[in-house]
C-alpha cells in the first residue's frame, strides 16, 4: 500500500486508457459497420467526454462523416429527485436526429447501481421508439448494481465496495488523461 | 443547486443567482416542450394545488398545464362555488386542502401579502400567482426571460413600462427582476397612475410616452386594470388611449424598432392598438409560450426543498 493519504489507485493510465478507447470503439465498428442505422448518444454530464471521443474515433475508423451522435440529460427522469439533498441543475440534451427505428448505443463513463442507466432508457423512449439499444461503458463496477442492466461494451471491469469512488480525468478538461480508484 | 428561498412570494426575495438558475432550467424545460412527448416524469409523486382566489386565464391555465407537463397531479380550487363563500377563513381553507396531502400551493389573491402571511403558517412550499397590487413573480420571470431570448442579456438594457403602474403588480415585480438582472427601467402614464416617489426603486419616470419609447429597447404595455381603480383616475378610455396608447404610428415615427410585450388580457384599442398588438414587434405570444416553461423551472426548483418522507 502506497503512503497516499487519499489511497489512489490507477486504474487505467493515460496510454491504457487510449488503447482501451481505441479497442471499445473498433467494437462498435465491428458491430455496426458503416453505421447508417446507428446513432451515438452521450448520457449528461459525465459521460459525453467519453462519447465525444468514441464518436470521433468511430467517424475516423468507418471515413462516415455523419455519424448521428446526441447528447442526453436524464435529469427529470431520475428516481431521486426528491431524496437527494440538493436538487440538480440540468444538463444541455442535444437530439437533432430520429431514434425511431434506430440501433442506439449508450454512453456513459462509470456503470455502478444501473440508476441512471435506467432513467437515460426512459429519456430516450420519450423520443421515439428505438430498434434496440446498446450500453457502452468505461468502468463496470461490478457486483454493485441495484437494477438488472448489463453493459454490452466495456473497458474495464473492477469490483469495489460502496465506500470507494471512481474518477475518470479527460485531458479536454482535467489536462491528463486517467482512471482512479479512490478508497 | 437549490434556489436560496422556499417559497416564490416576490421577485424581491430572489437573488440574481436563483433567477439565473431559473433561467438556465427553464432553457431545458422548453427544450422538452418542443418535443413529440412534451412531459416529464420529475413530479410523480408530487401533488399542487391551484388556489385562485381572483380570476385567472393565462395564469391559472399556464400553470397548471407546467404541473402536467412535469407529471404532478393537480387539483384546482376556485374561490366560486366553493366553502368560502360560507365564510371559512384562508388558513382554514389551506390547512383542510393539505390534510389530503398535498405537496404546494400555487396562490392568487386580491389581498396584498396573502401568500406571505400564509407561508407564516404552513408548511408546504407557496408559489405566488399573484396577490393584490403587490407581485407577480412568475410573470416578470418570463417577461425577463423573454427579453432575454431575443436580446441577450439584459445587463444595460433599456425597459419601459407603460401604463397603470400604480395598480400593477406586474410592474413592481418587473421593477424588481429587470433590477437584479442589470437592466435600466423607465415608467412612462398619466401621472395619477405613477406612485410619488417610485424614483425611490431606481427607476426614472417619463410621463411623455414618445420620449419614454424614443429611450427604450423594450416597451412592456401594462393593461389598464379598472377593476382596482376604486374612484376616477382619468377622464375617458379614449383620452387615455389618445396619451398613452400604443400604436404603430407612434412606433413607425421612433428612430428603432423596439419590442413591445403585455402580460394579457389585451384591451384592443386602449392601451395598445390591434397593429401593434399583431405586429412582427410584438413578442406577447412568445410571453406565453415562455410562462410554461417559466412555471416549470419555479415548480421543479422549489420541490426539491422538501424533506424525505413528507
Amino acid at each position: 500500500m502506497k503512503s497516499n493519504p487519499y489511497n489512489l489507485k490507477t486504474l487505467l493510465d493515460n496510454k491504457q486508457l487510449n488503447i482501451t478507447l481505441q479497442r471499445l470503439a473498433h467494437q462498435l465498428v465491428e458491430n455496426h459497420l458503416d453505421f447508417k442505422e446507428t446513432a451515438i448518444i452521450g448520457i449528461q454530464p459525465r459521460g459525453v467526454w467519453l462519447s465525444d471521443r468514441i464518436a470521433q474515433m468511430v467517424k475516423a475508423i468507418t471515413a462516415n462523416k455523419r455519424i448521428d451522435y446526441g447528447k442526453l440529460d436524464i435529469t427529470f427522469y431520475r428516481d431521486d429527485v426528491h431524496q437527494a439533498r440538493d436538487i440538480q441543475v440540468p444538463s444541455q440534451t442535444d437530439i437533432s436526429f430520429s431514434v425511431q427505428d434506430r440501433n442506439v448505443i449508450l454512453i456513459d463513463d462509470v456503470l455502478h447501481t444501473g440508476r441512471t442507466i435506467r432513467a437515460a432508457m426512459d429519456a430516450l423512449i420519450d423520443f421515439g421508439r428505438p430498434r434496440n439499444v446498446e450500453l457502452m461503458v468505461l468502468i463496470d463496477r461490478h457486483f454493485s448494481r441495484e437494477l438488472p442492466i448489463q453493459p454490452d461494451y466495456v473497458g474495464q471491469t473492477i469490483d469495489t465496495i460502496i465506500t470507494q469512488k471512481v474518477k475518470v480525468y479527460w485531458a479536454e478538461k482535467d489536462n491528463k488523461d486517467e482512471v482512479v480508484l479512490i478508497d | 443547486m437549490s434556489l436560496s428561498v422556499k417559497h416564490l412570494l416576490g421577485i424581491k426575495e430572489l437573488s440574481r443567482q436563483d433567477i439565473e438558475q431559473i433561467f438556465l432550467t427553464a432553457d431545458n424545460f422548453k427544450q422538452v416542450l418542443q418535443r413529440p412527448i412534451k412531459r416529464v416524469p420529475t413530479l410523480r409523486d408530487t401533488t399542487v394545488v391551484n388556489l385562485f382566489f381572483e380570476n385567472s386565464t393565462r395564469t391559472r391555465l399556464s400553470f397548471e398545464l407546467a404541473e402536467k407537463r412535469l407529471s404532478a397531479d393537480t387539483i384546482n380550487f376556485a374561490v366560486s362555488g366553493s366553502s368560502v363563500s360560507k365564510g371559512e377563513t384562508l388558513i382554514d381553507t389551506v390547512n383542510n386542502i393539505l390534510a389530503m396531502k398535498v405537496d404546494m400551493v400555487v396562490m392568487r389573491h386580491s389581498a396584498s401579502g396573502a401568500p406571505w402571511f400564509l407561508s407564516q403558517h404552513i408548511d408546504a412550499s407557496i408559489i405566488n400567482a399573484g396577490d393584490g397590487t403587490n407581485e407577480h413573480p412568475t410573470q416578470a420571470l418570463l417577461d425577463a426571460y423573454s427579453i432575454r431570448e431575443k436580446l441577450g442579456d439584459l445587463k444595460g438594457k433599456r425597459v419601459t413600462i407603460i401604463g397603470d403602474i400604480m395598480h400593477s403588480r406586474v410592474a413592481l415585480s418587473n421593477i424588481f427582476c429587470l433590477n437584479k438582472l442589470g437592466a435600466e427601467v423607465t415608467v412612462s402614464g398619466p401621472p395619477t397612475l405613477i406612485p410619488k416617489h417610485i424614483e425611490a426603486l431606481g427607476v426614472r419616470v417619463e410621463y411623455n410616452l414618445k420620449k419614454a419609447l424614443e429611450w427604450c429597447d423594450v416597451a412592456n404595455v401594462l393593461r389598464i386594470q379598472l377593476e382596482r381603480q376604486h374612484k376616477p383616475l382619468f377622464s375617458t378610455l379614449r383620452e387615455y388611449a389618445l396619451y398613452y396608447g400604443v400604436n404603430k404610428q407612434l412606433l413607425d415615427s421612433l428612430s428603432k424598432e423596439i419590442l413591445i410585450m403585455h402580460p394579457g388580457p389585451i384591451n384592443r384599442g386602449v392601451e395598445i392598438n390591434s397593429d401593434v398588438a399583431d405586429s412582427k414587434q410584438s413578442i406577447i405570444l412568445d410571453q406565453v409560450e415562455n410562462g410554461v416553461a417559466i412555471r416549470m423551472a419555479v415548480i421543479y426548483l422549489l420541490s426539491g426543498k422538501r424533506e424525505v418522507g413528507d
